[in-house]
């Protein structure tokens, strides 16, 4: 049986359709993201699973039960905000113990539960901090302790790595791999960063427009999207002849489509070029493989291989 | 940022002169040692502010506004917490509506308001009474209280109590662990400033205290309408001096500057 | 489920309300309609208010030259004590948004807390100052050359001008200081990398964008000068008369009501129809610049 089914879910907000008959089973252990543009429903949709937000239509089912029928207060999930929702007035250790004495955890047990994993996000030095004497990542991960240590039957993320900078959102997504490996807890991501989604999840869920568009792994997704909305939204693409051909596809020939390098940039592991073509304009990317490259103005030829 | 030229320092040092002149004019002249307006020059003396006790009116005025100031205050901050937090969370039919109607008292002049309380609680049977006076300072402060309680819990990341309740927090425990303390320094900033906007109130009190419930300016005004001699001074001076020192307090606790401009969104 | 739900939500904001608005329905709406109902009462000296509807009140408000000569002053006071406020209180705002770390929080607490200190209070201080014709502020003005003879300050429209200035200057500095923080300081450098001198800038690029504050200020400001009770009673004496002194005059010392409760009502009504209607321009004339 699945193990977190979303039965023909859809949320109206007046006449604005938000999130219009989604279907999706995710089974335990998943790591699931919901990827999309702002605006697609994906938010929506976890803040329904959540029970912040009320469904117009549809159902949603834990292990088989009504999830609709419990209270926010009594579903057991564990939810890392984008903007972190520490509590600013209690520590760390206050923070992340809070779920807890919710649940009437005797003060011994909590400390250690606490201590625990404050260790698992490697922040046990900290226990003492208030949130603002934390940095941003500091902050990430208390979030993440806080939503962990009640040991939720789902991990809801919603944003949690947007207000990170680049370096450090790659390598919390790591961490957060292997926080999820270890643990084993189911979880749904909702996230814009197409990068973040595909080296965090097991399937992708593309939405657009409160529909999703393609439900699969991440590397079936972006290798065979289903449709051009996929297509144009996971990474960049050249359409040639009605078909789409990923940049990275493309290598400069001997023989092949006849083109002149319009603009060259330099992205430090790989070149991106912009070639006039009788098919119109495209763009090649090139790793930086440290050989000479044709510069601006050159004549080149394209090849790629066939889909 | 430019540095301000002579000229423009020359003129912030008339303008603080402007400002403080009367304010210290009132201080030196409550030191006089004579018995009629003038200023201390060869001898300071304290015998006006001995003077204050030996006039029971100044004391029992003090003490009421003192007491009027605190309970309007504290009940118009508990009137403003649900309503800052419907008017900052929900969006409903009416809502402006009653945002500018609870801000009214700021914009509808207090000579209005002191007639109107009058002739209404002279009507109901309330006319000169403490509860009177009550009523009326928790609806003149109440903007006070609103406007900084709203800031607050606009300011107030929803996420947070959501949070609160995915961990398994009720309805009252998200209210007493969560809300509340969060709104806390704006609760306490506008209690605050409504206090002081009620212990100076004259304008509108004046029309409805009676002789056994004067506050303390009302008594002031009424005693300077007489005649002006160095007691008034001294009682202006230990106002002064008390006002001074709150509001340094909370300068020191809030900020000011944030407590007047009243800019919201600073909550984190 | 979901419907009580929702319903629980649409129920929510009002029950929050509830408290405070049961409190100004009775104690602000009730006594207000009550006022107005009041200015159309009669009066005499002897039978006191009689419950019923005549024009009487209204018609000695609008007909009485008393009441016009006095209506005027209210309002030429006020349009004064704006001109004054704006004309130093701007100034000094941008002055005291040019200083450092220190002196700026210093003497923001020393120009703006006058405003939470007793009205009374300052008050007697102008009082005080300008007391008789060896008031401290003649012998400044006749030290410095500004003044030949004593000016008579007490229980004229200057005094209460001057004193009423001082008493809402503080509204006027806020107003601005609050429109300054808003500026792009960023914008004034780039006017001088354009080449521009000290005086344009202010003039073309500092200026234009402090002036939706200034009005505002202006309207706060007046608003509060013609509505102003305790300074133009103690400055302005017992025979200068402005809108607020007089209400209280016939509410306390003649014991008209109903008359009073016009001169109120007028009031009330002159001041929203003046504040409205200049919010609506001034903020008609800036909605697409900062909008």
């Amino acid at each position: 049986m699945t193990f977190l089914a979303l039965e023909g879910l859809g949320k109206r907000f007046g006449s604005h359709v938000a999130v219009d008959g989604l279907t999706l089973g995710v089974e335990k252990g998943e790591f699931v993201s919901l990827l999309g543009p702002s605006g697609c429903g994906k938010t929506t949709t976890l803040q329904m699973i959540a029970g912040f937000v009320e469904p117009s239509a549809g159902a949603i089912r834990l292990e088989g039960r009504d999830l609709l029928a419990v209270k926010p207060a009594k579903r057991g999930l564990g939810i890392v905000f984008q903007s972190y929702a520490l509590f600013p007035h209690m520590t760390v250790a206050e923070n992340v113990a809070f779920g807890l004495e919710m649940q009437g955890v005797a003060a011994d047990e909590r400390r250690r539960r606490v201590g625990e994993t404050l260790e698992l996000v490697g922040l046990a030095a900290f226990s003492g901090r208030f949130p603002r004497q934390l940095s941003g990542g500091q902050q990430q991960r208390v979030a993440l302790a806080r939503a962990l240590v009640i040991r939720p039957r789902i991990l809801l993320l919603d944003e949690p790595l947007s207000n990170l900078d680049a370096k450090l959102r790659e390598e919390m997504q790591i961490e957060l791999r292997q926080i999820q490996r270890t643990l084993g807890t189911t979880t749904i991501l909702v996230t814009h960063d197409q990068a973040e989604a595909m080296a965090l999840s097991d399937r992708l869920v593309v939405m657009n427009q409160g529909r999703a568009e393609q439900v699969g792994p991440p590397h079936v997704v972006y290798e065979r999207p289903a449709t051009p909305f996929v297509a144009s939204f996971l990474g960049r693409t050249n359409l040639v002849a009605g078909e789409t051909v990923r940049p990275e596809k493309i290598v400069f020939a001997a023989t092949g489509l006849a083109g002149k390098v319009r603009t060259r940039i330099f992205q430090g592991n790989h070149w991106l070029y912009q070639v006039e073509t009788a098919s119109g304009l495209l763009t090649v990317i090139r790793q930086n493989s440290g050989e000479a490259m044709p510069g601006e103005g050159e004549q080149v030829h394209l090849a790629w291989g066939k889909a | 940022m430019s540095r301000n030229g002579p000229l423009a320092l020359a003129y912030h040092a008339l303008f603080v002169t402007f400002m403080l002149a009367p304010i210290l004019v009132v201080c030196f002249v409550a030191f006089t040692p004579e018995g009629y307006l003038s200023f201390p020059t060869d001898r300071w003396s304290l015998r006006w502010f001995y003077a204050i006790g030996r006039y029971p009116e100044f004391i029992a005025a003090f003490w009421r506004s003192l007491w009027l100031g605190a309970l309007s205050s504290a009940i118009a901050v508990a009137l403003s917490v649900p309503a800052a937090l419907a008017i900052a969370r929900y969006r409903f039919r009416g809502r402006e509506a009653m945002t500018a109607l609870f801000m009214s008292p700021l914009m509808i002049p207090h000579v209005v308001l002191g007639v109107a309380f009058l002739r209404f609680f002279t009507q109901i049977g309330l006319g000169g009474t403490f509860t009177g006076l009550v009523l009326s300072h928790i609806v003149i402060v109440l903007p006070f209280a609103l406007r900084l309680t709203l800031a607050s819990a606009v300011g107030m990341d929803r996420a947070i109590e959501h949070a609160a309740i995915s961990l398994g927090a009720s309805d009252a425990t998200v209210l007493r662990r969560i809300t509340l303390p969060l709104v806390l320094p704006g609760l306490v900033s506008g209690w605050a400033l409504a206090f002081i906007n009620s212990f100076d109130e004259v304008t509108m009190t004046v029309f409805i205290a009676a002789p056994g419930t004067e506050t303390l300016p009302v008594r002031m005004f009424l005693y300077i309408q007489d005649n002006i001699d160095p007691l008034v001074t001294s009682v202006s001076a230990c106002v002064i001096a008390i006002t001074v020192l709150a509001l340094v307090a909370l300068d020191r606790a809030y900020g000011l500057e944030r407590l007047l401009v009243g800019r919201s969104g600073d909550g984190r | 489920m979901s419907s009580l739900a929702s319903l629980r939500v649409a129920k929510a904001p009002y029950l929050l309300t509830l408290p405070a608005l049961l409190l100004f329905a009775g104690v602000v709406i009730a006594p207000l309609v009550m006022t107005v109902l009041l200015s159309f009462h009669d009066w005499g000296q002897y039978k006191g208010i009689e419950p019923v509807f005549v024009l009487k009140n209204w018609h000695e408000v609008f007909t009485d030259s008393y009441f016009l000569e006095m209506f005027w002053r209210t309002f030429r006071v006020a349009f004064f004590v704006t001109l004054l406020t704006a004309l130093f209180g701007a100034p000094e705002a941008y002055i005291l948004n040019r200083m450092k770390s220190p002196w700026r929080g210093l003497f923001l607490l020393v120009v703006l807390g006058p405003l939470l200190l007793s009205v009374v209070a300052r008050t007697l201080g102008w009082a005080l100052l300008f007391g008789g014709n060896s008031g401290l502020v003649n012998k400044a003005l006749m030290s410095m050359g500004l003044a030949s003879a004593p000016v008579p300050f007490m229980f004229t429209e200057t005094g209460v001008i001057v004193a009423l200035a001082h008493v809402l200057m503080p509204y006027m500095v806020l107003a601005v200081w609050a429109a300054l923080q808003r500026l792009d300081p960023q914008v004034e450098n780039a006017a001088v990398a354009l080449g521009a001198g000290p005086f344009t800038v202010l003039r073309r690029i500092v200026l234009p964008q402090v002036m939706p504050g200034i009005l505002s200020g202006a309207i706060i400001v007046f608003a509060l000068a013609a509505s102003a009770f305790a300074t133009p009673a103690i400055i302005g004496g017992r025979r200068l008369k402005v809108a607020s002194t007089l209400a209280y005059d016939e509410f306390l010392n003649t014991l008209n009501w109903p008359l009073g409760a016009a001169v109120a009502v007028l009031l009330l009504v002159a001041l929203v129809a003046i504040v409205v209607g200049s919010s609506r321009l001034v903020e008609r004339r800036y909605a697409q610049v900062f909008g």
